[in-house]
């Protein structure tokens, strides 16, 4: 099988490293220029199978913010990034919430959890 | 109401409320925050990206988490604060004056005062973009506001000028809210925002980034109907030929952040005119005694992260003031920018008998690449200190740690430049 080369700018720190992927198939089989482990782990990830945690907000009723900010609880793919917000879209959750609260269970199957980021109040 | 405090800080963002719980811990316990907002906070609350605490809580946060941490600290240990208060004047005594629709105007006085107001955006005004005045033009963090904390969506057709950290980040909050980001233009040959996000926000979306390019002008009646955009030289002008109009309803500003420092003037406090901020040692005590600056009010960061250690620094010595256990100081040296910097914070070294390491805070003035940052002090052939560095960009500040010793031997001004290697 040939070999395929990914030059990658790392986003896991503000330092930002290159590093370079070399990858056959979808297997790792060199890396380089990343300066800590999780680094590594990032860019084999995004040579074989990009992923996202994906940051948004949802409609809360009865509360003291309009809305919740919510991030998937692990990264997602990618590609699904837009399907995600088309369900987000047409959320909508009631105060109280507290940080670390599950918005939606297994969101589009993925089995990743969307989980609130901000507590929201209850309004008298 | 009780109208005198040990420390009182104004401004409940990230910088007060780290200074506040290291003021705590330092063994302080008289202490109120003043917040001009309905919720503590600051801007974290409106940053729902993730990013934040790498350094901190060794866990990638997002803003509301990051604040959340500090805000239940305070809860826990119990600090009152004044939130929809707003300070109208500091005075060089340590007496405040502020207003609030609940309790009118209050009069306070403190021991000792921390400067935390942050920082605002510079607006079209500022960079004077011609054209109409029409309805959609507004900045990264009031679009972010409407979007991440009231729930409108300002725009669905958008141009973005500059590429700040803040317009980038908003780039990819209006691509996944269904608007269309037309370009991000910046009149720099770099971005002004950190890889990092050039990268997740623009490069992820196939945004693109426009650089050398800034809006010559900004059409529209009612509404933003569109922006001409041109290419720009070395002396950023406009190349004659390269203009073009991108139709638009919005467009979105990230063209940097000016120190909040009406009341550090109101107080008499030196400020340093490249910065915008105060003059500072390292302990980040300004130029009038016991009145402390910290955070975006002090010099704009990159990192919250940055952002809480300045602060706790802040808090800690706000909290030795008032307990009369700053050491004493054995000679003040300037640290002074030359060639290849362009600030330095803090401004001065207050030498004391404790030989304790320094951390510098600086900009370059430019891109350099494989370059080493040197402090040199007078006539000396060598210098103090020497650090390596791959890539140097004013988008990225630079923070180096002086050791102890080198700080404890200095006994004249600090020079800090950069050299090419």
């Amino acid at each position: 099988m040939s070999t395929e080369v990914c030059e990658i700018t790392c986003i896991v720190c503000p330092t930002g490293c290159k590093v370079r992927v070399v990858k056959e198939g979808s297997k790792v089989i060199e890396i380089s220029g990343h300066t800590c482990k999780r680094g590594e782990v990032y860019a084999s990830q995004e040579a074989v199978a990009p992923q996202r945690t994906l940051t948004t907000s949802v409609k809360v009723t009865g509360g003291d913010f309009a809305l919740v900010s919510v991030k998937s609880a692990a990264p997602v793919p990618k590609a699904r990034l837009f399907d995600l917000m088309k369900v987000v879209r047409k959320l909508e959750t009631a105060a109280p919430i507290r940080v670390g609260d599950v918005v939606v269970h297994d969101v589009l199957g993925l089995g990743i959890d969307l989980v609130a980021t901000r507590a929201v109040r209850k309004t008298a | 109401m009780k109208s005198k405090y040990d420390l009182i800080v104004i401004g409940g963002g990230p910088a007060g409320l780290a200074a506040v719980t290291a003021a705590y811990d330092q063994g302080l316990r008289d202490i109120l925050i003043i917040e001009r907002d309905r919720f503590l906070g600051g801007i974290l609350n409106q940053c729902i990206h993730t990013g934040f605490g790498l350094q901190e809580f060794r866990e990638e946060l997002t803003g509301p988490e990051y604040a959340q941490r500090f805000v239940d600290r305070t809860l826990e240990d119990g600090i009152p604060s004044l939130l929809d208060t707003m300070v109208l004047a500091v005075r060089p005594d340590r007496t405040i004056v502020a207003i609030s629709p609940e309790l009118g105007r209050l009069e306070l006085y403190a021991k000792a005062i921390v400067l935390s107001m942050g920082c605002r955006e510079r607006t079209r005004g500022a960079i004077m973009v011609p054209g109409t005045r029409p309805a959609g033009v507004m900045t990264a963090g009031t679009a972010q506001r409407y979007m991440n904390v009231e729930g409108y969506l300002p725009g669905r057709n958008i141009v973005i000028l500059g590429s700040g950290d803040i317009g980038l980040i908003m780039a990819r909050r209006f691509t996944l809210e269904g608007a269309r980001v037309n370009a991000v233009l910046e009149i720099m040959p770099y971005s002004t925002g950190l890889t990092r996000n050039v990268v997740q926000c623009l490069d992820d979306y196939g945004i693109p980034l426009l650089l050398s390019h800034t809006v010559t002008s900004v059409h529209g009646g009612k509404r933003v109907t569109g922006v001409s955009i041109a290419q720009v030289d070395e002396h950023r002008h406009p190349v004659p030929g390269t203009e073009r109009e991108i139709p638009c309803d919005t467009l979105i500003t990230s063209v940097g952040l000016v120190p909040e420092n009406e009341l550090s003037k109101t107080a008499g406090v030196q400020l340093d005119a490249i910065t915008g901020g105060a003059v500072v040692n390292q302990r980040l005590q300004t130029s009038v005694a016991g009145i402390f600056a910290c955070g975006n009010v002090l010099q704009v960061h990159d990192l919250v992260d940055n952002v809480s250690e300045e602060s706790q620094r802040a808090g800690r010595s706000a909290a030795l003031y008032v307990q009369n256990k700053l050491p004493q100081t054995l000679r003040s040296i300037r640290v002074v920018p030359s060639p290849g910097i362009r600030y330095v914070v803090p401004q001065r070294i207050d030498v004391t008998n404790q030989a304790e390491a320094v951390k510098l805070f600086m900009r370059p003035t430019d891109v350099f690449k494989c370059a080493s940052v040197e402090l040199r002090t007078g006539n000396r052939e060598e210098p103090l200190a020497r650090f390596r560095r791959s890539r140097l960009t004013p988008g990225e500040m630079v923070v180096l740690t002086v050791r102890g010793s080198v700080v404890a031997a200095v006994e004249t001004d600090v020079s800090v430049g950069v050299k090419v290697s």
